[in-house]
């Protein structure tokens, strides 16, 4: 509760001496499950913040998508760790001035799966959801359970590494620090132990679900063409059809364009409406990104995002000689 | 027996080096494959990877980028990034399983028209190994 207390009472300075016309952070949802993103422009709004186990939107979003809403004007903006990679993406993608931002770090524990949640419940409604730290209490009719906050954390949490904005103006609360997270890798090694044949199954098998909402790519920060590649149709790229052809083609270029950009806040997956494994080739690129060109995407303010950059004498074994 | 038929490769040539080195082949009437089929860009980085996929489900058996080699870029620093993402792009279809010997890029200069009469000789022969592209047939494999 002392998270949110400080978070709002440093609004209330920021907004006072008139350091932010504006703060976007979250409040307390209608659904339990999920905290709704509000703007905040009045001292007095400001105790309608929350932070806890419900604020999975990455806020950063809106730099990109509601470029206007901003244009000129101060923000500050709360930050869990991969909110701050991704506003660090933004400025470094000349989206926003780092001057015209105050980056607000809040200690991230983790955020919720709302499909595990309703694993846990067996698809019942929950009516009421308390963040208790390590413990989760899931209230609904009739019943009333608590879970490990661990069995219900977002794939993008439990493998997260930095939990803590590295870029930030204010800090609330105490940093967690680093954390070794030796199980990042495990299911892309596993992925990639299985054989061509097998992979392509599981491949198609995942992504077969796809209907082509787009929320993941809309939730996404760092996807924000004016015209996305799909929506073309001089040329047209790819097919308007749930076709596992379509829908396949508009994930690898997805993935593709978002190489070295991807902060793994894991925004796509929690949004998916058909429970799609997006992240593991999210991972998978930015692992092979980091391997081969020693970059994590947003976390260093003065480097450059990995695919625009380049060194002379990178290894280029693929080359046809 | 692999029955035998003339591979579509699909090629990128970037306008300042590839292109001219093809050309030059062609003026010193070095053989090479009617399998290449040459489209005429400004640097290799201006292939987006959606220009692959678009090539693969139109039928091509292979993809084949050209560019000029490392420092000899006319923008400078284009085949650099070109490097960069085929390298992810590789890896993604390699991840995926899909058969990412299909993909290649090659440095070759205006000056080395044998050197690309070779590499589409050499890259046909290795389609021709490979066999038709699946989602010629069967769309997406
Ligand atoms: S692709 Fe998904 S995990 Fe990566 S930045 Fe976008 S929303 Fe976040
Ligand atoms: S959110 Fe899920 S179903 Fe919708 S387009 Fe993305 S992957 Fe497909």
């Amino acid at each position: 509760m002392n998270v949110v207390n400080d978070l709002r009472k440093t609004i209330k300075k920021l907004l006072a001496e008139k350091k932010i016309d504006l703060f976007v952070g979250w409040e307390k949802g209608s659904l339990p499950m999920a905290a709704t993103p509000i703007f905040i422009t009045n001292e007095d709004e400001a105790d309608r913040i929350v932070f806890d186990i419900t604020c999975g939107n990455n806020l950063s979003v809106y730099f990109t998508k509601d470029k206007k809403q901003f244009a000129d004007k101060k923000v500050g903006i709360a930050v869990k760790g991969c909110d701050a990679r991704s506003v660090v993406l933004n400025i470094l993608e000349k989206q926003i001035d780092r001057a015209n931002v105050v980056m607000v770090g809040v200690p991230c524990h983790g955020v919720l799966d709302k499909k595990k949640v309703l694993a846990k419940t067996d698809g019942r409604e929950v009516l009421e959801l308390i963040d208790g730290g390590d413990t989760v209490t899931l209230k609904g009719n009739g019943y009333e359970l608590s879970s490990d906050r661990s069995e219900i954390l977002s794939s993008s949490c439990l493998s997260c590494i930095y939990p803590d904005a590295q870029e930030y103006d204010i800090f609330v609360g105490e940093p967690r620090g680093e954390v070794p997270n030796e199980n990042r890798l495990k299911e892309i090694k596993e992925f990639e132990a299985m054989s061509t044949s097998e992979k392509w199954a599981s491949t198609r098998a995942e992504y077969e679900k796809c209907i082509r909402c787009y929320a993941c790519r809309n939730v996404c920060p760092s996807c924000y063409c004016n015209v996305c590649f799909v929506d073309q149709n001089d040329p047209a790229w790819i097919g308007n059809t749930c076709d596992f052809t379509d829908s396949m083609v508009f994930h690898i270029i997805r993935n593709l364009h978002v190489a070295g950009r991807c902060v793994e806040c894991g925004a796509c997956e929690r949004a998916c409406p058909m429970d799609i494994n997006l992240l593991l080739l999210n991972r998978k690129v930015a692992m092979e990104v980091k391997d081969r060109f020693g970059d994590v995407a947003g976390l260093d303010i003065n480097g450059k995002p990995a695919m625009v950059d380049f060194r002379e004498d990178e290894k280029q074994d693929f080359i046809m000689g | 027996m692999k029955k035998e038929f003339t591979p579509r490769i699909t090629s990128f040539l970037c306008k300042w080096c590839t292109y001219t080195g093809a050309d030059l082949a062609g003026t010193a009437r070095l053989q090479y494959p009617t399998s290449i089929i040459p489209i005429q860009v400004m640097c290799s980085s201006r292939v987006d990877p959606v220009f692959l996929i678009k090539a693969f489900l139109s039928g091509s058996d292979g993809v084949l980028i050209g560019g000029c080699h490392p420092g000899d870029c006319h923008y400078e620093t284009g085949n650099y990034h070109a490097r960069r993402r085929f390298a992810i792009v590789k890896s993604v279809f390699e991840s995926l399983g899909l058969e990412s010997q299909r993909l290649k890029l090659s440095w070759i200069s205006a000056s080395e028209g044998p050197k690309f009469a070779r590499v589409a000789n050499e890259y046909t022969e290795e389609i021709m190994e490979l066999g038709e592209n699946p989602t010629r047939k069967n769309i997406f494999l």
